[in-house]
């Protein structure tokens, strides 16, 4: 299972953080302080994973974006990259070429879409359109909350 | 997707405060503000605050006062209010705060809301943040929801009972005939929950893992439709369909395939497909092949199949892309030792891949490149690892050093490249060299008594270039004084000879003893190197006297006692001088792991004759053996240092404590070689004998070792042993040590098997032996059925 996602910037500051397991906000700080050191002390041209405990992190870089996977040993990484892209994707569609500006002022959003994909460290839902018309279906929801929302049912 | 207005302006507020101090400010503001609007019941705006909350949270700021906040908003009736709400929760909730177990009551009626968005909310925070309590009250109701016909819910509620079954072991027993139904889903979300939640389940429980191998052709039927399956536009990517649920299975087929034949044989053709059609030009392709490539090594697969897996990691090397290269090497590393014979087919590539940029990548092909070292391919590896070792990153020096000592002590082809190999080693990576390396080489030289004109040669020239490698340096001092008079003679066969006086020689070791680079180990190498010199040359004597004189005052404790003794030894005891100067014996081999190092401390301190020979070897503190000599010697008896072979030899032996032994070694100074584990002959035909003896390592595992010499007059070439043992027993057969038998029992070869019994069944072992004497094949079959070394009651 994945143990944790990060999204950080090329300076270090932290844009999206998703644990999968329970841990203390300490851990959560130190866990954070390191993954942002390691993965962007990597000179360029090497590989996207890493070996930390005993977890292997695969990281990989977006315009200003680093995205960082912690996952547990039996994961396959070359999955663990596509996993990656695959969110990229999804919020790339959601927003429009996405950028990090979108994800910093619309957090809650990313998140939103975060998890209508992955889900207590799995992948939830392997199509894009499914994720792409859940998140339209509740953004709907929401705006239709001053009036009558009880049988408001879209796509199942 | 109205954004939120107020929170945009907000965090367009903290973005523009230029200093950290400026941006706490306006946090502090920011926050006082939120808190301020809690405590305000209006509804209107709350999630908006919240999620302003949330963001300050997100820059690393406290905001546990968020909490019951949290609590109410997901107990609110309206949507907006309860997204943000349980986004909080899974944010600023885990399941050691109090406030956690507030929410359980509003999870559990959402779940059973009548919109399946508000149900998606709950489950996903259940799956996110649920503790063991929380898990164990809404079980029952999860696995209702496994039930339900609305596919977008079952897909979490199965992730949620995945979530479940890891916080609450037990509960696993409830979720089994769900999750068996669920596989046949159509739906792919659906369909990879199911599997995730087996493989959770099976993982977990022996006895589940047992009742889900029926569901193998099921599986495998469900592969074969997404493998052969045209496009479909929903799940493909990049050409493979659904690559995500393709990985899942694939794992799920690893764990319940391992151990079981039956299983194994009913997915060999459906990997075979896989390996063979998917499509390895972009990413996905290749880890889909990766994830069979897995499996394959993992169940009991067909040897064809296996060799298929073991082609797909030697294309993978060649892959260009980076992260290809790398796992292909993980995944070799893995089987090295049980496939070696097929990793041996891409040595090649990898030792290559010791060029490449990527450290990762580098340390890889390092651990692979020594554990695929052979008696036929020493040479070549070893020159590329030596090229290695001078431009390797310095994390990697010593692992490389003493991989590469390892190597060349197990197959060195001859004497001089072995000496030669170290030698380089001191110069490239002296720094980063192990402190056994020393003795070691200086044992190796001495018993070498063909190249020592060589070697002191090489070492003299090497001093003189750099006297910074501490290692280097010790050696060279040693050799120097040993086999001086070999270099002052000035000529040599074996490499172009230096013409030096002796005060050349003394200039050097004097350079060592005065600079600041050597350490204080490496300065009573050179004093003592230079006191030696007092007995090989002729005309320098007396500057010898007066170095040794000069360090009598030293501060160093052990420079000053060191020169005090030889002071003494030119004076008192000059006439004994030649004698304990005398060259040193070849020091006997210890066996590997055997240290000297529990000798109690020595207790007679006064014979220089003993502290000279003591610091020759440069080992620990000697065992009792000596001083008993030394006892001896003082007793009148004016022989040359006859005890310095015992010495050699009682060095290499089982350590003694001093005190009692002492008396016992005064009678008569047997060395007392550890006690080998029994040898017993299995097979002994043409001349060829095979012997094999035991260690037990543990409860179950044990090491056997089996070792074959030639004692006919012509020599046996392609040597080769193969072993079977009883079902329920593994083995693991190491590389041999060579290949071929010289005759009249030149070199022994000897092969490691590693056994491990968990079963305790009888053990037995066939051996088949093969091999070509005198130009015709032998093959021969031998059963051991007790192992020497073995109690009666079995392992």
């Amino acid at each position: 299972m994945m143990r944790f996602m990060l999204l950080f910037s090329r300076q270090g500051r932290l844009r999206l953080q998703k644990w999968f397991t329970a841990i203390s906000e300490r851990e959560k700080k130190k866990i954070i302080r390191e993954m942002t050191t390691m993965v962007l002390a990597r000179p360029p041209r090497t590989c996207n994973f890493l070996r930390w405990k005993d977890l292997k992190i695969v990281y990989k870089r977006y315009a200003s974006l680093y995205f960082c996977l912690g996952v547990e040993d039996e994961e396959n990484e070359l999955l663990a990259l596509e996993i990656i892209h695959r969110y990229v994707e999804l919020l790339d569609k959601y927003f429009g070429n996405v950028c990090e500006l979108d994800i910093i002022f619309n957090f809650e959003k990313a998140y939103f879409i975060l998890d209508e994909f992955l889900m207590g460290g799995e992948i939830q839902e392997t199509s894009k359109q499914i994720v792409n018309r859940a998140i339209e279906s509740s953004d709907m929801l929401q705006e239709d909350d001053h009036s009558e929302w009880y049988d408001v049912e879209l796509f199942g | 997707m109205s954004p939120s207005v107020p929170l945009q302006e907000m965090i367009r507020a903290i973005r523009s405060a230029r200093t950290q101090c400026e941006e706490r400010g306006v946090i502090q503001r920011e926050c006082a503000a939120i808190r301020a609007q809690f405590r305000n019941t209006d509804n209107e705006g709350r999630s908006h605050n919240l999620a302003k909350l949330l963001y300050v949270h997100m820059l690393g700021y406290p905001a546990h006062f968020g909490q019951m906040e949290c609590v109410r908003m997901i107990a609110s009736p309206r949507y907006s209010d309860k997204r943000v709400g349980y986004l909080g929760a899974m944010m600023l909730l885990d399941e050691k705060q109090d406030a956690s177990l507030l929410i359980t009551n509003s999870i559990k009626n959402d779940l059973s809301h009548s919109n399946q968005y508000v149900q998606s909310l709950a489950l996903c925070t259940l799956a996110c943040m649920g503790s063991a309590e929380m898990c164990r009250d809404l079980a029952p109701e999860i696995d209702r929801l496994l039930r339900s016909s609305n596919s977008y819910i079952k897909k979490k509620a199965a992730l949620c009972a995945v979530h479940i079954v890891r916080k609450v072991r037990e509960l696993g027993e409830l979720f089994v005939p769900s999750a068996r139904s669920l596989l046949s889903e159509k739906n792919h979300g659906v369909l990879h929950g199911a599997v995730v939640l087996i493989t959770q389940l099976c993982e977990q429980s022996p006895e589940t893992l047992e009742r889900f191998r029926k569901t193998v052709p099921d599986l495998v039927q469900i592969m074969k439709g997404l493998v052969i399956s045209g496009y479909s536009p929903d799940h493909d990517v990049a050409g493979v369909s659904d690559p995500f649920l393709q990985v899942r299975i694939l794992r799920l087929l690893r764990i319940l395939g391992r151990h079981n034949e039956a299983a194994s044989d009913a997915m060999n053709d459906l990997l075979a497909q896989v390996a063979t059609n998917t499509d390895s030009t972009k990413t996905v392709g290749n880890a889909v092949l990766y994830e069979t490539v897995l499996t394959v090594l993992d169940i009991k697969s067909e040897s064809g199949l296996r060799v298929l897996a073991v082609n797909i990691l030697g294309r993978f090397l060649l892959n260009n892309d980076r992260n290809i290269r790398y796992i292909a090497m993980t995944s070799l590393q893995k089987i090295v030792v049980t496939d070696h014979i097929a990793v041996q087919r891409h040595r090649g590539t990898i030792v290559d891949c010791l060029k490449d940029q990527d450290a990762s990548v580098k340390r890889r092909a390092l651990e692979l490149s020594l554990a695929l070292v052979s008696a036929s391919n020493i040479r070549s590896t070893m020159k590329e690892l030596l090229i290695f070792l001078s431009s390797c990153p310095p994390e990697l020096r010593a692992h490389a050093a003493s991989g590469i000592f390892n190597a060349a002590e197990r197959y060195a082809p001859s004497q001089r490249w072995h000496i030669d190999t170290i030698l380089h080693v001191l110069t490239t990576a002296g720094a980063d060299v192990r402190d056994e390396t020393v003795p070691n080489l200086i044992q190796l030289i001495t018993n070498t008594s063909e190249l020592h004109c060589y070697t002191v040669h090489k070492l003299y020239r090497a001093l003189l270039t750099d006297i910074s490698q501490q290692p280097l340096v010790q050696v060279a001092c040693w050799c120097i004084g040993e086999y001086g008079d070999l270099l002052l003679k000035g000529e040599c066969q074996e490499t172009e000879a230096v013409q030096v006086t002796e005060d050349d020689v003394l200039d050097a070791l004097e350079i060592v003893l005065q600079s600041h680079m050597s350490t204080p180990t490496t300065r009573g190498f050179a004093l003592t190197a230079t006191m030696k010199l007092s007995t090989r040359i002729i005309d320098n004597v007396d500057r010898i006297r007066s170095v040794v004189s000069i360090y009598g005052s030293c501060i160093d404790v052990e420079l000053q006692q060191r020169a005090v003794e030889y002071n003494a030894l030119f004076k008192k005891y000059d006439h004994m001088r030649a004698a304990v100067l005398e060259r040193m014996p070849v020091i006997q081999k210890n066996s590997v792991g055997q240290t000297n190092g529990e000798v109690g401390e020595e207790t007679v301190k006064e014979s220089q004759a003993a502290k000279v020979a003591q610091k020759e070897m440069a080992l620990p503190p000697q065992p009792a053996g000596q001083v008993c000599d030394l006892l001896d010697l003082l007793g009148g008896s004016q022989e040359p240092l006859q005890p310095s072979s015992s010495l050699g030899g009682a060095a290499s032996t089982q350590p003694t404590t001093a005190g009692g032994d002492l008396l016992d070694l005064l009678g008569g100074l047997e060395p007392t070689p550890p006690t080998p584990a029994p040898a017993v002959t299995v097979y002994e035909k043409n001349g060829v004998t095979l012997t094999i003896s035991c260690e037990q390592q543990s409860d179950s595992g044990l090491t056997v070792t089996l070792t074959a010499s030639n004692s006919s007059d012509s020599d046996i070439s392609g040597f080769t042993l193969q072993a079977a043992v009883p079902k329920s027993v593994q083995l693991q057969m190491r590389a041999p040590s060579r290949d071929s038998l010289p005759a009249n029992g030149a070199a022994k070869l000897t092969q490691l098997v590693i056994l491990n019994n968990p079963n305790k069944v009888n053990l037995k072992m066939r051996i088949r032996v093969s091999y070509t004497s005198q130009g015709s094949a032998v093959q021969d079959m031998v059963q051991v059925d007790s192992f020497p070394g073995i109690g009666a009651a079995g392992l």
